[in-house]
């Protein structure tokens, strides 16, 4: 089987800090695979250097044999790849409809998008109940769930999500990642990027362990929870 | 009575050039979150480009306020120009960098202009035929009073409903809102500043034409107090608000034409300014502007 996705070798530097150093890593076709770290080890930075929001300076990325590095970030999502970023980034000014709209830019067949958003909507009934509500005085957990059907309404082949959790109560914490693991049943390629180190391994295939900018763990999920080194440091046992 | 209602009309009348000037600042700002201090001399830009266009519109026997069109058309292709040589690469540096920058575009356009015209102000020909409407019992407004007023609201009205309704206006809310996200939803976001950049000038290039008309003498450097009362009009209506600049562009006509009728001409100027204060002072996001709270 050959990767979906694919980085070698991949190095960012901002500034004088090298922040990736040679990071190597691949999602295969359905896959979740979980990318897990401390604050600063460099996730956000792969990802965003992912869907172009940073540029590399060395490597490469590849989404099914097709160079990322050198495609405007725009076309990624019409190449099937979608990212719901750190912090949600919804458009807080735009009602809950219109964000959805927006998910949908790319995309030409209105029946498709008709079809998606009644998806969305089932998927997340909370949404449907704000629909024409202000997407900025959403609780964060609505913006979670937002920020995750925006993405989906690009109908993304492979969907990149970045601390889905962050910020939330434990009990919406538990309610996105059963729609991660929804996401997952019905197709869809993820990688994920947690601080919750537990609650990522417990839904992930693969997971990969970063620290300052270099992968220093990689393997099953079951292997990562059995690693002493991975379970002292992430899973505080 | 009937002299208040004349000078409200007045007002208004100016009021719709500033606002036409304030919505390029104001667009702009809420797309890049830069003052383009150069956004002024694109008015002085536009009306000399109008007079070039009319001895030709006349020679092919084309109406001749034809010339605000192509007034429109080459400032647009300016404004977009002046963005990708001079701002895009600042895109990521300080603001300050690109303010700097902003400014010396504007000293720029001034003094090429004066190289290029002189610095001797040019009769600026009547385009627009017609010159007053009479509406009964001796009650006369100019027609280019009237139709400066029409052609603004018009025009307000159009922009609403391209940034409301079309893609290119939703693509616009959410690269002012947040690029990377948009950017994020497919939406190529340099293309779409490129369309800002070419709203606001063109619509600078019809407030010059509208004023050149009202104010037939035209000179390198009208575009810069022009310019500098339409940014206070922008900031006072809050901005980054498209319907913060129209009511900053009104309010301050309107305020300046009843100072100069009721008070003295001399001190409109200094009135506008202490408006702005207080209003900044009051509600320092201008009439219209959001609080933007940072988020975590």
């Amino acid at each position: 089987m050959s990767a979906m996705l694919s980085i070698r070798d991949l190095h960012v530097k901002y500034g004088a800090i090298h922040a990736i150093q040679g990071v190597s890593l691949h999602v295969n076709e359905g896959e979740v695979v979980s990318l897990i770290g401390a604050n600063g080890a460099g996730k956000t930075t792969i990802l965003h250097t992912i869907s172009g929001l940073v540029k590399a300076a060395g490597g490469s990325i590849e989404l099914e044999g097709k160079d990322l590095l050198k495609t405007n970030p725009s076309q990624m999502i019409r190449m099937g790849l979608a990212h719901v970023p750190e912090g949600r980034r919804i458009f807080s000014s735009m009602t809950v409809d219109e964000n959805l709209d927006m998910g949908a830019f790319a995309r030409k067949d209105k029946e498709g998008i008709k079809a998606e958003k009644e998806e969305v909507y089932r998927r997340f009934p909370r949404l449907l109940e704000r629909k024409d509500q202000i997407a900025g005085t959403l609780s964060g957990g609505e913006q979670q769930m937002l920020a995750i059907g925006r993405a989906l309404m690009g109908n993304p082949r492979i969907l990149l999500m970045d601390e889905p959790s962050m910020g939330l109560a434990p009990i919406l914490v538990k309610e996105i990642f059963s729609i991660i693991r929804e996401l997952k049943e019905s197709g869809l390629t993820v990688l994920l990027i947690e601080q919750n180190a537990r609650m990522a391994l417990s839904i992930a295939d693969r997971a990969y362990v970063l620290e300052t900018g270099r992968i220093a763990v990689e393997g099953t999920a079951a292997e990562l929870m059995a690693n002493d080194d991975v379970k002292k440091a992430y899973l505080g046992a | 009575m009937l002299d208040l209602i004349k000078q409200l009309i007045n007002g208004l009348q100016a009021g719709s050039i500033f606002a036409l000037v304030a919505l390029g600042y104001t667009m702009v700002y809420g797309i890049v979150k830069l003052i383009n201090f150069a956004h002024g001399d694109i008015i002085m830009v536009g009306a000399y480009f109008s007079l070039m266009a009319i001895p030709m519109l006349s020679s092919v026997g084309l109406p001749l306020w034809l010339c605000a069109i192509v007034a429109a058309a080459l400032c647009a292709i300016l404004g977009v120009v002046t963005e990708r040589v001079a701002y895009k690469p600042l895109r990521n540096s300080p603001r300050i960098s690109a303010l700097i920058t902003a400014i010396g575009v504007s000293l720029l356009l001034q003094n090429a202009f004066m190289l290029l015209f002189s610095a001797t102000p040019k009769p600026y020909p009547s385009i627009f035929g017609k010159d007053s409407i009479t509406l009964g019992d001796g009650f006369t407004v100019s027609y280019i009073t009237i139709l400066t007023i029409v052609v603004t609201v018009v025009l307000m009205v159009l922009l609403q409903m391209f940034i409301k309704r079309t893609r290119v206006g939703k693509s616009m809310r959410a690269v002012s809102e947040d690029a990377g996200a948009a950017q994020l939803m497919g939406i190529n976001v340099n293309n779409t500043i490129s369309i800002t950049f070419a709203i606001g000038s063109a619509l600078a290039a019809v407030a010059a034409v509208l004023y050149s008309a009202a104010y037939p003498l035209i000179d390198p450097y009208m575009g810069s107090f022009l310019g500098i009362k339409a940014f206070v009009a922008a900031v006072l209506g809050g901005i980054g608000s498209i319907p913060g600049a129209m009511i900053g562009g009104f309010t301050i006509g309107i305020v300046e034409s009843l100072t100069k009728a009721y008070i003295s001409s001399q001190i409109s100027d200094a009135v506008v300014f202490l408006l702005l204060i207080l209003v900044l002072l009051i509600k320092p996001t201008g009439i219209m502007g959001k609080n933007i709270g940072e988020k975590v």
